[in-house]
């Protein structure tokens, strides 16, 4: 008895101190509170709502009188002839912006850090990063109406004597013109966290690399491209988990019916199917299983660049 | 910060060869082509607007309209839809944006304080939605069950907290000074009164950056709209545009495909809807730009 009672008087003392601690810092958790609601009606209570993915969801029964199916609406999805198209098409568009669209700001920082007058630099950063504040909607309305088959472009390339290309509604054409603006309106925001890692580098590096007769290219072969290679790995370990989350207004703004085929990914056919057509299950299990991938993918990358010996970002 | 941004220019004017120079050039060269390929297809959409329908269909790319009308923006203002949706833009931006600043601030502020009892658990769930979320619709069902559908509610409750801002400003706060909150408690000031009189003040470069970043989101906010609102006196900006652009393409929702559907609005009314919508935030833009370099983002990459 005595045994036992001896570990219960600090664990008293120590719940009349977090009491006191909480009394004294009442204002504090009483601000909290409306940020906290917002995260648990917002975030948590939708997390819970995954649920209905094992479920048979009816609007009029309710959540939680839904009969209950386990994994049928992942095995009607994954063996549907959809699934494949789908796979294939998000794949498609990521593995893309991950070879063209990701080293696009790092390309482009490296060559800003060689600018030397910094009145052109700030002028040049000025103008990159404007079309990250624009909308999806602008964006995609800019390139229907510039791309368009009366737009300039198509004027142009007719003027040169060459074809017009069926830019908006031909199934070549879609992968390039997403990731053409995913690079417009990307590449020099993205540029912002890669010139800030360079400029940490310490100078005294760059002399004692010029006093070793290192030409330019050098230099930032052995010493830009080591100082920001932290910042790159965080960065593509956080875009590896949005592999399959291409990003739901871009391509559903850039898809009709005429492109359908391969414009048609995860994000999109979760709207479709269940905004549009009302199979909430159906659409959730849909958006489960890409989420669950994120998160593989996420950590595994994550998991990766630890063994790889860097920092990683958990 | 400055002084160090100019440092590395001077030091490579040290090695100096004829093949530096040369990169040099046409780096320059490259670098104001991009430049200049990254915001022309704005400056030919505004001059576009100004444009006959005659001169946009006839010319090449131009900067500067041969005749000048303001026709488009007249029609644009007189039409009553148009002038409606951004009118509820505006609205939903600036009460979006107090609520957002005012639930990001709070919860914040509070998190910043290392002494917090349950500190540590409450920041690992709020990070945990960065990795997972619900998705689509189990949110939607979830606005649906809180009767928000076809409300501004809708559109500005559900937005108003992004976890990547909630982190950078709880950081920022942690970075404040710790004296002048133990001098102020000595004082006998509460929590309250220290964030209202002393963190606050200090932070107002922090609070004018997260404001500009909230109220850009709002105006640009299309999916939230897509999926909550179908009374059309309640449409935004961008589903207005949207449409307005799809109406002109024969593509309307994506999803029929017919050219002879609806007469197009004329090209340079498309082209003043684009500038129409664009222009609040090339208005703010210099307003941002002023703090967005001074590393607030990169905070949050880092943290």
């Amino acid at each position: 008895m005595a045994k036992q009672k001896a570990p219960g008087i600090p664990a008293m003392s120590n719940k009349q101190t977090l009491m006191h601690r909480i009394k004294m810092d009442k204002w504090l958790y009483i601000i909290m509170i409306p940020g906290l609601i917002h995260y648990v009606l917002f975030k948590y209570a939708p997390m819970w709502g995954v649920l209905i993915a094992f479920k048979d969801y009816n609007p009029y029964t309710g959540f939680f009188d839904s009969t209950w199916v386990g994994m049928k609406h992942f095995v009607q999805f994954f063996s549907s002839s959809n699934f494949s198209k789908l796979f294939i098409n998000t794949l498609w568009i990521s593995l893309l912006n991950i070879v063209l669209a990701f080293p696009a700001p790092i390309l482009l920082a490296l060559l800003i850090n060689e600018l030397r007058m910094q009145r052109l630099k700030k002028a040049i950063q000025t103008c990159v990063y404007i079309p990250h504040f624009l909308s999806w909607v602008i964006v995609a309305s800019l390139t229907y109406t510039i791309f368009s088959s009366t737009g300039i472009i198509n004027r142009m390339l007719e003027s040169l004597g060459l074809e017009s290309v069926k830019f908006l509604t031909s199934t070549n054409m879609f992968r390039p013109m997403i990731i053409g603006q995913s690079i417009w309106k990307g590449a020099g925001w993205g540029t912002i966290v890669f010139l800030a890692a360079m400029s940490g580098v310490d100078l005294q590096l760059y002399e004692a690399a010029i006093v070793d007769g290192a030409g330019r290219f050098r230099q930032t072969w052995h010493i830009t491209l080591p100082a920001i290679r932290s910042t790159v790995i965080i960065m593509l370990i956080l875009r590896m988990g949005d592999v399959l989350d291409t990003g739901f207004e871009q391509i559903f703004l850039m898809s009709n019916a005429l492109n359908r085929s391969v414009s048609e990914v995860f994000d999109t056919y979760v709207y479709t199917l269940g905004i549009t057509q009302g199979s909430y299950s159906q659409a959730t299990a849909v958006g489960l299983f890409k989420s669950l991938i994120g998160i593989i993918l996420i950590f595994g990358s994550n998991a990766l660049a630890k063994r790889a010996g860097e920092s990683g970002i958990f | 910060m400055k002084s160090k941004a100019k440092e590395p220019a001077q030091k490579l004017h040290r090695n100096d060869t004829i093949y530096s120079r040369i990169f040099d050039v046409f780096n320059v060269i490259f670098l104001i082509a991009v430049a200049f390929l990254t915001i022309s297809p704005f400056l030919y959409v505004i001059a576009c607007s100004f444009a006959t329908e005659q001169e946009i269909l006839t010319r090449a790319f131009f900067l500067i309209p041969h005749t000048f009308q303001i026709e488009s923006y007249k029609y644009i203002f007189s039409s009553a839809t148009l002038p409606r949706a951004f009118l509820n833009t505006l609205f939903i931006t600036i009460t979006g944006t107090l609520l957002a600043m005012f639930l990001t601030v709070t919860l914040a502020y509070s998190l910043s304080k290392k002494r917090l009892a349950g500190r540590s658990l409450i920041l690992s769930l709020i990070s945990f939605t960065l990795v997972f979320s619900g998705g689509m619709i189990p949110t939607f069902l979830v606005i649906k069950g809180l009767h928000m559908i076809d409300t501004f509610a809708a559109l500005i409750i559900p937005g108003a907290l992004s976890t990547w801002n909630l982190i950078v400003v709880k950081n920022f706060f942690e970075g404040l000074p710790m004296e002048l909150e133990e001098a102020a408690k000595i004082d006998g000031a509460s929590d309250l009164t220290i964030l209202g009189r002393i963190a606050l003040p200090l932070s107002k470069p922090v609070l004018a950056t997260f404001s500009l970043f909230y109220a850009v989101g709002y105006w640009n906010s299309y999916t939230s709209a897509l999926l909550y609102i179908n009374d059309m006196k309640k449409w935004t900006l961008q589903i207005m545009l949207r449409q307005i652009i799809m109406l002109a393409n024969g593509v309307i929702d994506g999803s029929e495909f017919d050219e002879l559907a609806t007469r197009p609005p004329a090209e340079s009314i498309q082209m003043a809807v684009i500038v129409f919508g664009t222009l609040p935030i090339l208005l703010v833009y210099p307003l941002l730009q002023k703090h967005f370099t001074k590393g607030v983002i990169v905070g949050a990459v880092k943290g």
